[in-house]
């Protein structure tokens, strides 16, 4: 088992996990710099292009990246040996790095949570993917597009932290 | 009152804010 945490091993998994973070974070940017903005000044009869194609091929990148992000990142810390220390934020270890870094952990598992959980959900019901009654889509739309700008805020300190230390 | 999230320049500030009180806690705790 020790090829797992040998050095090219450890960085091998740090580049699938920053590949997966700049599908995912790039896609989320998409969503709140670029199409929530958009939608409003494009013609009703344009609308479905976006809600019924664009929307939910970049959904469907944008929750796997979160997925494979957050697997690819696990994988890294418990690789590097400071899993359990960067989730306790450093309270276990009494170390700085380890809590920089477990900042951005937990920001992430939050987010991804969001994404899985409370996004797609409700993205399916605003979209129409699911069967759901016409008056339930806009809070649905809202309660998706609330917690998008969620993961928007929470992907600054996030980021932040993902590159703030560097733990080997 | 309109949630703060409903602007982008809100929720960008937000995240700047949460970012340096973050950064604090990691400089001043150990």
């Amino acid at each position: 088992m020790g090829f797992l945490t040998d050095p090219y091993a450890v960085f091998l998994v740090r580049w699938f996990h920053v590949v997966s973070g700049i599908m995912w974070i790039g896609l989320l940017w998409y969503f709140n710099f670029v199409q929530i903005p958009s939608m409003p000044k494009i013609p009703d009869e344009q609308k479905p292009a976006i809600g019924k194609v664009i929307a939910p091929a970049a959904l469907f990148w944008f929750r796997w990246a979160a997925a494979f992000t957050i697997l690819w990142g696990l994988i890294q810390a418990w690789q590097l040996g400071y899993i359990g220390d960067a989730l306790a934020l450093g309270l276990t270890s009494k170390n700085a790095a380890h809590m920089s870094i477990g900042f951005g952990m937990w920001f992430g598992l939050i987010m991804a949570f969001n994404v899985w959980f409370v996004i797609w959900p409700n993205q399916q019901k605003a979209l129409g993917l699911v069967e759901v009654a016409d008056e339930d889509k806009p809070a649905a739309a809202r309660t998706a597009m609330l917690f998008s700008r969620t993961n928007t805020m929470l992907s600054i300190p996030m980021s932040y932290s993902m590159v703030a230390v560097h733990l080997t | 009152m309109k949630n703060p999230l409903e602007s982008l320049q809100n929720t960008i500030l937000l995240g700047i804010a949460i970012t340096i009180v973050m950064a604090l806690i990691v400089k001043y705790t150990f």
